[in-house]
């Protein structure tokens, strides 16, 4: 029943708001949403429902930390997002018409919710595969919120390519289908799990690499990455954090579900292979993207491609890594987030993307904004004691146990190639002469409300970073227990 | 028998050039050259003595009558009306395909040897042509000898009669789409070329043979004919279903089929425009593809 | 019947080469809309004797958004948008349609190198759906139109839709239907960008769509 409701709640409520002209209810129900969502979300925690749908819908380990993240970081977006669009309102001029484009937004807002919700709880691959290509669809008219070229050419980009990859996903679908064909090409996850030995390894082999470059696609592997950037550093703040913090894990869910079933059929090394090649080649693709980079929410965008990789790598290793994957995927989400909420209010303030046009954020009165870009960028870097820092030493240390030093090359090369560029774009943002930019930017309460949610995220991470609960280690243990880890 | 049959086709080619012209101007509302106006022209040109130019060598006095030696020569190896043709052996069809091509060469060295600009230009555009047309036509024969299993042209001729039809039309479709494209290439028709443009800019084989006069003219014309003949019998052959009645009644209905093809051929002058020059090689690339794709179904069979 | 569904099947072939040398956008709706329809008759005519309801329903669906939404709603955009033509690919037409035929050889060599646990009803279709999906993939790398773009997500689309009704006859129609609606939607969002794009462009050349790109400005530096 939680899980009917859990689905359903934004979906109804995301329709609604597509047809309330005042702005305060439309506003209002946003939070009440993404509040109830979490409530139902941690309810989930106490006492893991049963769908009352079958087999085709169920929360397993894995989908709970998932939807955990989503949930949580949709609540500080909603918080975070009402101040946005009451800053942006003022620049529209249409107000209390229907269809309004905040009435779009909002409405889009809570569908990608509930499509996202979708995603981490079905069981069903075809489920599966409907729901992460309704994300594309849903998160579209996000990304295109500004109405300027540029997040059309994003948007453009964004649908084309994801929809393209996601298409390939669908083949990969029917390899797997093709491949079950002694069950009637039931795509159930537990069917196929628990019956392996009916499976074509040939088709299977075929259905794993397709889906993994499909929803490789949508996750922002490299080299299908190129999507990522465009949308990202176009849309909005608040779409953007979501986009990284939450879509990307998504998509990653995608290929872990059709990473168990291969698992179940005895291609783990296959699979490890491919996790592990696509991963170093996406922190070096980040990594000299970064170097170069001029536009700071780019440069955040290269950085969630960096993550994705290093996440990937860490499934592919198997081992303790698959635990520390999935740290990172917590500290990944919150950190991403609370960074380009952040990167939101510099936006605002100095009205530009550009990394060269900003300086001296710490110094003078956007001091709190500096502070928070700054603590963000050690976060998100893996300086101790963040909970990133966890999750990558625990990667490079399964790396070393198994002794295959040139990945450790690559990798630590990568990650510092990665903090020098970062470093010197956060430095060059933060440090130096104010230029005060724009004396109207006020630092009053809508700042201190649109800072929330990251200082939760950030002292989150912090947290989780020195002080690991029990319930929490139990549960990140059975799910990459499920991944082939231990 | 066999003589018979050579006979034939030597006789009536240039019947089919005259029911062309009477197609295209029946439609045009015009009354028309006479049904027979080819063979007046050849006796004419034939009487006439030639005049050469004094840049040209030996090349240029060879080159009518190698190609239509060739010609003819092919012409010995192409079955008709369901019999077996004069000279039948195992692999025939690739001695067919070359003798054309020797023959269009020749054609080509011949413009080339006057040294002239504008057959310079004619025998590029053919080459050009050429280079995807005979391409597509060995692909269409090999796709046609792997539905057959037969390698001589008329046992594929009569394979394909008794037995390929029912079961392998797709691939038949696309072979005979293939050659008829190279078809009308071959014998410079419309879309590729027009037989009856004056405008050397866009003349692609007459311009080769403006050098040519009286005996060789005559050649020329005769040879491009008995072309017309034996490549259209290459289609009729495949689409026509040999009822086997008796030697005469096979031969009536064949050279009936032959005038309707001609008259089809005349249709489509009729009421196609000319394809720019740039586009020719998008068409003979179609055929080529419209080949690649029937061998390949061969290769993967059906059910 | 079985003649009748390799005829079907060679048609869709010569649809997808048809569609990579044709340059009018008109064209290329009505070809794509041909396919779609051809598409699917395919699970029809695949089982004529045995016909499922499910069969049907995923067949009437199918024809009517394929063949008849889909080309309407891109017809409307290409008249809004007010374009009539394709801008010319690298290398012309001609070299598409070359290329057409190459992935339609290496689709056969694929669909050779799969192991079939079950007869099917063509020899030939998995590779046919094989190149459909490749073409689909080629006209929308190399098409600069936004409106060509989506038509070649549908020749995509139609490329995995054969391969599934030829291998999987038992999907769930449930299954079937939320992907069908998935792809409505997604081709509905495509034509609102496209109306977007044609409005801020003036016309919807996604050449005019290369403002964000990196290499471009790693070179600068």
């Amino acid at each position: 029943m939680l899980i009917k409701f859990i689905i359903i709640v934004p979906f109804v409520f995301g329709l609604v708001s597509f047809f309330i002209n005042k702005d305060f209810w439309r506003r209002a129900l946003i939070v009440v949403c993404s509040a109830i969502h979490f409530f139902l979300t941690g309810l989930a925690w106490l006492n893991r429902p049963d769908s009352g749908l079958g087999d085709w819908f169920f929360l397993d380990n894995l989908g709970v930390i998932f939807l955990t993240i989503t949930s949580f970081l949709f609540l500080g977006a909603s918080i975070y997002g009402i101040v946005y669009l009451a800053d942006e309102k003022r620049k529209f001029d249409d107000e209390g018409k229907n269809f309004s484009r905040e009435a779009i937004f909002s409405g889009c807002f809570l569908l990608f919710l509930s499509t996202m919700t979708i995603v981490t709880v079905s069981q069903h691959l075809a489920v599966l595969w409907a729901a992460i290509e309704a994300t594309t669809l849903a998160s579209a008219p996000l990304i295109y919120f500004h109405r300027t070229k540029r997040s059309l050419e994003a948007t453009w980009k964004y649908l084309l390519i994801c929809s393209v990859g996601i298409a390939l996903a669908l083949l990969g679908l029917f390899f797997l289908s093709v491949s079950n064909g002694s069950n009637q090409g039931n795509l159930v996850l537990s069917n196929m799990i628990q019956t392996p030995q009916g499976m074509n390894i040939v088709w299977l082999k075929a259905a794993f690499l397709l889906l993994f470059v499909g929803y490789g696609t949508k996750m922002g592997l490299a080299p299908f990455h190129t999507w990522l950037p465009d949308a990202h550093s176009e849309a909005p703040s608040v779409v953007s954090a979501l986009l990284s913090g939450a879509l990307l894990n998504c998509a990653l869910l995608g290929i872990l579900r059709a990473y168990q079933v291969c698992l179940a059929a005895g291609l783990g090394s296959y699979c490890r292979d491919i996790f592990i090649s696509f991963g170093l080649l996406s922190i070096l693709f980040a990594a000299i993207f970064i170097l170069g980079q001029k536009d700071y929410k780019r440069m955040l965008a290269y950085s969630s491609v960096e993550h994705m990789g290093i996440i990937t790598l860490g499934i592919g290793l198997g081992g303790q890594a698959v635990y520390g994957s999935l740290i990172s995927v917590i500290g990944h989400s919150l950190g991403k987030a609370g960074l380009f909420f952040v990167a939101g209010n510099i936006f605002a303030y100095s009205k530009t993307k550009t990394i060269s046009e900003i300086q001296g954020l710490i110094n003078g009165r956007t001091y709190y904004l500096g502070l928070f870009w700054m603590v963000g960028f050690l976060l998100i870097t893996a300086t101790p004691p963040s909970a990133i820092f966890l999750g990558k030493f625990v990667i490079l240390k399964e790396i070393i146990f198994q002794g295959r030093y040139w990945i450790v090359f690559i990798f630590l090369t990568a990650l510092a190639l990665v903090f020098i560029g970062m470093a010197r774009i956060f430095l060059s943002m933060t440090e130096g002469v104010t230029d005060n930019k724009n004396p109207n930017y006020s630092f009053g309460l809508r700042f201190f409300v649109q800072i929330l949610p990251t200082t939760v995220f950030f002292g989150l991470i912090i947290a989780i970073g020195l002080y690991f609960p029990a319930g929490l280690k139990q549960q990140l243990e059975t799910a990459a227990k499920m991944l082939g880890g231990f | 028998m066999k003589i018979i049959q050579i006979i034939l086709i030597l006789v009536l080619s240039p019947f089919l050039s005259g029911v062309i012209n009477r197609t295209k101007a029946f439609f045009c509302g015009r009354k028309g050259s006479p049904i027979f106006q080819l063979y007046y022209d050849i006796y004419k040109l034939l009487l006439k003595g030639a005049v050469y130019s004094s840049t040209i060598t030996w090349v240029f006095i060879a080159g009518p009558i190698v190609s239509l030696s060739a010609i003819i020569l092919a012409a010995f190896l192409i079955p008709f009306g369901g019999e077996v043709s004069l000279i039948s052996f195992n692999g025939d069809i690739i001695l067919f395909i070359y003798l054309l091509g020797l023959g269009r060469f020749f054609t080509v060295l011949a413009a080339l040897d006057t040294g002239s600009s504008f057959e310079g230009m004619g025998a590029s555009r053919e080459v050009q042509f050429a280079v995807f047309a005979e391409p597509a036509l060995f692909l269409s024969v090999a796709a046609l000898v792997r539905l057959t299993g037969k390698i001589s042209l008329s046992e594929i001729f009569d394979t394909i009669n008794n037995s390929c039809w029912a079961e392998y039309s797709p691939v038949i479709f696309l072979v005979l789409g293939a050659i008829f494209i190279v078809f009308l290439t071959e014998n410079s028709r419309i879309p590729v070329d027009d037989p009856n443009t004056h405008l050397e800019l866009t003349m692609v084989h007459e311009v080769m043979v403006l050098d040519h006069c009286g005996v060789d003219l005559a050649y020329i014309c005769y040879g491009s004919a008995v072309k017309f003949w034996i490549l259209g019998s290459f289609i009729v052959s495949i689409i026509l279903k040999t009822k086997h009645i008796g030697w005469g009644a096979d031969q009536l209905i064949f050279i009936l089929a032959m005038t309707v093809l001609a008259f089809i051929v005349g249709l489509a002058e009729s009421f196609l425009p000319r394809l720019r020059l740039l586009k020719v090689p998008h068409l003979l690339i179609v055929a080529l593809a419209l080949s690649i794709l029937a061998l390949t179904l061969t290769f993967r069979g059906f059910k | 019947m079985i003649l009748l569904i390799d005829l079907i099947i060679v048609a869709i072939v010569l649809m997808n080469l048809m569609m990579l040398s044709s340059s009018r956008i008109r064209t290329c709706i009505r070809i794509v809309a041909v396919e779609g329809i051809l598409v699917g008759l395919v699970p029809i005519i695949a089982d004529i004797n045995s016909i499922t309801f499910s069969a049907i329903i995923s067949s009437f669906f199918n024809i009517t958004l394929k063949g008849f939404v889909f080309p309407w709603l891109l017809y409307r955009a290409a008249q809004e948008a007010n374009i009539r033509k394709e801008v010319e690919p690298i290398g012309g037409y001609a070299l598409s349609l070359l290329l057409g035929v190459i992935l339609f050889l290496i689709a056969t060599w694929l669909s050779t190198r799969l192991l079939y646990v079950k007869p099917l009803f063509s020899n030939i279709v998995v590779s046919v759906s094989f190149a459909t999906f490749f073409t689909g993939v080629l006209i929308i790398v190399s098409r600069t139109k936004a409106i060509t773009q989506v038509l070649g997500y549908i020749v995509l689309e139609n490329g995995i839709y054969l391969f599934g009704v030829s291998l999987l006859a038992e999907q769930h129609l449930l299954v079937e239907l939320a992907i069908l609606l998935d792809i409505f939607v997604a081709v509905f969002v495509m034509g609102i960008a496209i109306f977007h794009i044609s409005r801020e462009f003036d016309h919807i050349d996604t050449h005019n769509l290369s403002e964000l790109k990196d290499w471009i400005k790693l070179k600068q530096e």
